[in-house]
């Protein structure tokens, strides 16, 4: 499979879906070019609205739908869908209504338009919601069969996906589940634990500090609620060392995540890779390099932390 | 200062908006080149500031709600001495203070960090009363699209305006601008959510409300006079406007909303703006050295 972005993935996944399962709708809030949806409304003009840019309506107009059968899958910047927070918190997940939140443009990677555009804290304010799984696909293998899953889950879901394109990583065998994570590469010194754009550079790194010497296994941790805690704790055994990397604050997010289980059940050194601060404009190559988050900076940062 | 100098500088204003934009490979010609003629007439018209004291307490404020805009705000900025011209290249590029949306915190001069549609307006309220209340002679401009009115939160700044701080602070020293151009991102504002009766609308809120001509400088500075002149009350301005204004290719195109220009568009576009014919282009640049340095520096973007 060629490199592609999950948002593209996702809009062609629902697509072929909704041919199946008339339930399926999508909501959008004046980005629907950007979020994909745009030609599923096509296809199916019943079934696709678009709400103007009013984020927190589109939200309960989506539970509404919930209510009545359908499986609303409401679409925007992730930062402005779970900006909505407060919305999401009664109207979806208090109400345990079966929407699908999906949150596109996350993380430092889109770049140029800057901080009021990237998603960095969507996974912390979701995590602490008891009842909304958060699924971060790494390419567009996993990304349609995260997406083929979020229609079968009873009960709200966030899907968190890129603007740019991902390199494929999954085996063409892979199967998603969730509260499963796929070990990509095994290794023996060090675990890195990385989900959805970050999977590749880890990758990357990987490779890299095998060339020093050091033997890193590799973690897609796709679902980052619930994580897999079996996954994790067999790995970090091995290791006793753990690295988490991801495009989004590393308050809250799959570090804190990461963290918070050790630190119960494994108390382990970890060391968390992600966005210190705002986001700010830039061209995403450049953003990575600086937030470490680019393989050469993991890399380092992974070497510093076993002090080699 | 005289209409046809504000003109000149609206020109002026749109060719740097083309070049920054292509510079930067990424941003928002449609929004930019709708107010450009609202900002410059804010800016070089009226506004009470000092670009050397970006913090003086009694200077009147700008909150460009619509804050995808921002390249327009950026080049009255620049000619208004807040910071060189030759920075405006830098936009949207690591390190920069011209950030793709504005960020108060990096460039001085901003007056609030804007970007995530219908915020704007909320903290106008709060930057008018504050003022009132600090007995200020400041005035406050804000500015939203079209689409952003769509947002729950401008209705609910809507409602609160014509009460907040009355009888004693009323926001009279509050102008609110919508830059009523017919088109957000997807499409078409009447396809995707209709604003109409948007002027019946805000005066069912209790708005004075003015409308006019968006890119006509006399009528722009009359309905701002007005709102000034407005007494116990903010005033809101519906200024109907052209998206993508003054480039042919972009003037009422939704494609037009979010991309910036190839160096070849955009110097078709600059000649448009400059009202050069394609005939007479190449003689034109002789005689026109700043124009001929920009267009060069476009077509050299396309060698590297
Ligand atoms: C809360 C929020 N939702 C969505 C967006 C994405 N977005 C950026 S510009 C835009 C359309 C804005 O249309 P309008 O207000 O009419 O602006 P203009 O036509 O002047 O460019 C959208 C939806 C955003 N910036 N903020
Ligand atoms: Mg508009």
């Amino acid at each position: 499979m060629a490199s592609k972005a999950s948002r593209a993935a996702f809009g062609e996944a629902l697509l072929e879906l909704g041919a199946r399962d008339p339930r399926i709708v999508t909501l959008d809030a004046d980005l629907s070019k950007s979020t994909m949806t745009a030609r599923f409304a096509k296809a199916y003009p019943q079934r696709g609205f678009n709400l103007g840019i009013a984020e927190s309506n589109m939200i309960g107009v989506g539970a509404g739908l919930a209510l009545t059968g359908k499986i609303p899958f409401v679409c925007s910047f992730a930062c402005f869908v779970v900006g909505r927070f407060e919305t999401i918190r009664i109207s979806v997940a208090y109400t345990n209504a079966n929407v699908k939140i999906v949150g596109t443009h996350s993380g430092i990677a889109i770049g140029e338009d800057g901080y009021s555009q990237m998603g960095l804290e969507d996974i912390a304010c979701l995590r602490a919601l008891p009842n909304v799984p958060i699924v971060q696909p790494a390419d567009e293998l996993e990304t349609r069969q995260a997406v083929a899953y979020a229609v079968e889950h009873q009960g709200p879901l966030y899907l968190r996906l890129t603007r740019q394109n991902l390199e494929p990583v999954c085996p063409p065998d892979y199967r998603f589940q969730l509260g499963r994570w796929l070990t990509l590469r095994a290794g023996r010194d060090v675990t890195l634990v990385a989900s959805g754009g970050t999977v590749f550079n880890a990758l990357e790194a990987a490779r890299r500090l095998e060339a020093d010497g050091i033997s890193a296994e590799v973690l897609n941790a796709a679902s980052i609620k619930p994580l897999d805690e079996d996954a994790l704790v067999r790995s970090a055994t091995k290791t006793k060392h753990v690295v988490t990397v991801e495009d989004h604050s590393i308050h809250g997010g799959l570090g804190g995540a990461v963290a918070e289980t050790l630190a119960e059940v494994l108390p382990t050194p970890v060391k968390r890779l992600g966005v210190v601060g705002f986001g700010e404009s830039g061209d995403a190559k450049g953003l990575y390099a600086k937030h470490g988050l680019d393989p050469a900076g993991i890399a380092t940062s992974v070497k510093k932390f076993l002090n080699r | 200062m005289a209409e046809g100098n504000l003109d000149a500088i609206a020109r002026a204003c749109r060719v740097q908006i083309i070049r920054m934009l292509t510079h930067a490979g990424s941003g928002h010609p449609g929004g930019s080149l709708s107010v450009i003629d609202i900002l410059t007439s804010i800016v070089f018209g009226r506004l009470r500031h000092d670009p050397k004291r970006p913090d003086w307490a009694d200077r009147d404020r700008i909150v460009l709600s619509k804050g995808h805009a921002v390249p327009a705000l950026y080049t009255v900025m620049a000619r208004a001495g807040y910071f060189p011209e030759s920075q405006l290249i830098t936009l949207r590029k690591l390190g920069s203070p011209l950030q793709g949306h504005p960020d108060r915190v990096a460039l001085p001069g901003i007056e609030a960090a804007t970007g995530s549609l219908g915020q704007g307006l909320s903290i106008a309220l709060g930057m008018a009363l504050g003022l009132k209340l600090a007995g200020s002679p400041a005035r406050v401009y804000c500015i939203l699209g079209d689409g952003e009115v769509q947002e729950g939160q401008v209705w609910e700044a809507a409602m609160a305006a014509p009460k907040l701080g009355q009888p004693d602070h009323p926001l009279d020293n509050l102008t609110v601008i919508v830059d009523y151009n017919k088109i957000q991102l997807d499409d078409f504002t009447a396809k995707i959510l209709d604003l109409e009766p948007l002027v019946a609308k805000w005066q069912g809120f209790g708005w004075p409300v003015l409308e006019i001509d968006g890119h006509d400088l006399a009528q722009i500075a009359k309905a701002l006079d007005a709102a000034e002149a407005t007494r116990g009350t903010p005033t809101l301005i519906v200024a109907h406007t052209v998206k993508g204004k003054g480039v042919s290719f972009m003037e009422n195109n939704p494609e037009w909303h979010g991309k910036s220009p190839k160096p070849e568009e955009a110097v078709t576009a600059i000649r448009e703006i400059l009202g050069v014919t394609e005939m007479a282009w190449p003689d034109y640049l002789k005689t026109d050295a700043t124009t001929r340095a920009v267009v060069d520096e476009l077509r050299a973007l396309d060698k590297k």
